[in-house]
């Protein structure tokens, strides 16, 4: 379904992403596991669009997204929704507005129509009488639950989560993971998770890819990452101080 | 040595580049997707009608130290009558253009970089993206259009009241006469005058805008990238301003 090939990527000398390649399968919870600065948030983004690799290839459903036009781009990326590590809600507009937002730029629905797809959208994450709201009014764990309501509110195929429980209390973190379950098994997209959250994610995921220096040390189910050999993966699962993933 | 001076020349270039095309390619967008005008609107009442406090202020003070120091030169000569010529060619010409530009950009172009910057740094702008809409059509574009509408009105209320300052100063203070400061000024100042100076309002808006806008939308990281990028958005644009000025006059004249 998402396919990247030999990817290359580099910001002035330092090598983010090198010779990569990663085969991410339609309809599945995927996720991408790695130490912080490995380069996981700067993946997700090639896979939507939003940084071109420096060489290699970029598929989504058999169709190249590399040096498109603009406009092919975006018939791309109305496939996608996304939920952003700091969440990225238009902090001008309410909580309604946001989630509305998509709705009222990329359907002719009634403003009936999108109000009744708001409120289900927002109910759906557990939110109510929130909508007049603004972003900076709200906890880290809501804003969140707003995101992914706005992720979700076009149905889309494709859902790209970058770090969604970052910052959270254990209670939220399993709540939001919950939320992502059941949200995908109600809506069945295929959906991208990038997280450090050993060993919850292993509970969400259906594929388990292990970024480190560049490139995907591993990539299987998450009872194959758990039983990995290999000694980079099984220093990530334990958080031990020894092995070849060293503190910068 | 050679290195580093090639380094710093790909990245001149580049910059310029990138300057040149978001102009371009922001005009091209106002042909083709001018975005909603409740949009355009919010941004007419930003750029312009709250800009009307600090220029009716800024002409006032501008025309009544014009009618004073006019009236003292014009003195030397006998021809304090040449007054309301003095004062309003200055306004119409030169200052209230300049001036009311300079004004704007201190207070609506250093708002624009910074509200871009923050949706940069913020990754709303990335979250635009995504959804697949041009973030050119939301946060470019309506300024573009409000500041090219506002900065000509703008400047019109300027040259107004910065006249009347003048009068103040000159009429009521210093004692010209009220018939002379008026029918000088309407016998000398041409048509050609006033839209030289609604030409250069209207450049202005243009330049306020794709600064302000260009500073933001490529910001730097964190508090401080936008902090910096406010910083030379004003300034860039106040020089810019004033350079462009130059060439404008000297092709109007």
């Amino acid at each position: 379904m998402i396919m990247l090939r030999n990817v290359h990527k580099s910001f002035g000398s330092q090598k983010v992403l090198d010779d990569l390649d990663l085969d991410i399968p339609a309809g599945k919870i995927t996720a991408i596991i790695g130490p912080s600065g490995e380069g996981k948030s700067v993946l997700l983004k090639h896979l939507i669009g939003l940084l071109q690799p420096d060489s290699g290839a970029v598929e989504v459903e058999g169709e190249s997204i590399i040096d498109l036009r603009r406009s092919e781009l975006n018939r791309i990326r109305e496939k996608f929704g996304m939920l952003f590590q700091n969440v990225a809600l238009f902090d001008s507009m309410t909580v309604y507005e946001n989630v509305a937002f998509p709705l009222e730029e990329k359907t002719s629905f009634s403003k009936e129509e999108i109000r009744v797809r708001v409120l289900a959208a927002l109910e759906d994450v557990g939110l109510k009488n929130i909508e007049n709201k603004f972003p900076d009014e709200l906890s880290g764990g809501m804003k969140k639950r707003v995101g992914l309501a706005r992720a979700v509110v076009l149905n889309p195929k494709i859902i790209l989560f970058d770090e969604p429980t970052t910052g959270l209390d254990p209670i939220i973190k399993r709540a939001i993971h919950q939320l992502i379950k059941e949200t995908h098994a109600k809506f069945g997209f295929t959906a991208v998770i990038v997280s450090h959250e050993i060993p919850d994610i292993f509970d969400v995921a259906q594929n388990v890819a292990m970024l480190f220096r560049g490139k995907i040390l591993q990539h299987g189910t998450p009872d194959e990452i758990i039983n990995s050999a290999d000694p980079a993966i099984r220093q990530f699962i334990s958080g031990s101080l020894d092995g070849p993933i060293q503190m910068v | 040595m050679v290195q580093a001076l090639g380094h710093k020349t790909i990245t001149i270039v580049r910059d310029l580049g990138r300057v040149g095309w978001f102009l371009l390619y922001s005009l091209y967008m106002i042909v083709r997707r001018p975005g909603s005008l409740v949009h355009v609107l919010k941004q007419l009442r930003f750029i312009g009608t709250k800009s009307l406090f600090v220029i009716v202020l800024t002409a006032g003070f501008t025309g009544m130290v014009l009618g004073l120091q006019g009236y003292y030169t014009l003195a030397k000569f006998g021809s304090e009558g040449m007054l309301g010529t003095a004062v309003a060619l200055s306004l119409i010409r030169e200052l209230g253009p300049v001036l009311a530009a300079l004004m704007v950009t201190g207070r609506a172009g250093s708002a624009i970089t910074a509200e871009i910057g923050i949706m940069r740094i913020t990754e709303q702008i990335d979250a635009l993206e995504t959804m697949a809409l041009d973030p050119f059509k939301y946060l470019v574009t309506p300024k573009f259009i409000a500041a090219m509408i506002s900065l000509p009105l703008l400047c019109a209320i300027f040259d107004v009241i910065g006249i009347y300052g003048g009068w103040l100063v000159g009429v009521k203070l210093l004692g010209v006469n009220p018939g002379a400061y008026f029918y000088e000024m309407e016998k000398s100042v041409v048509w050609r005058d006033v839209y030289s100076g609604f030409l250069k309002s209207f450049s202005f808006g243009v330049i306020i805008a794709w600064i302000g806008c260009y500073k933001g939308y490529y910001a730097g990281h964190g508090a401080e990238g936008v902090s910096k990028a406010t910083t030379e958005s004003v300034v860039l644009t106040s020089v810019i301003i004033l350079v462009w000025d130059y060439f404008l006059t000297s092709v109007l004249l």
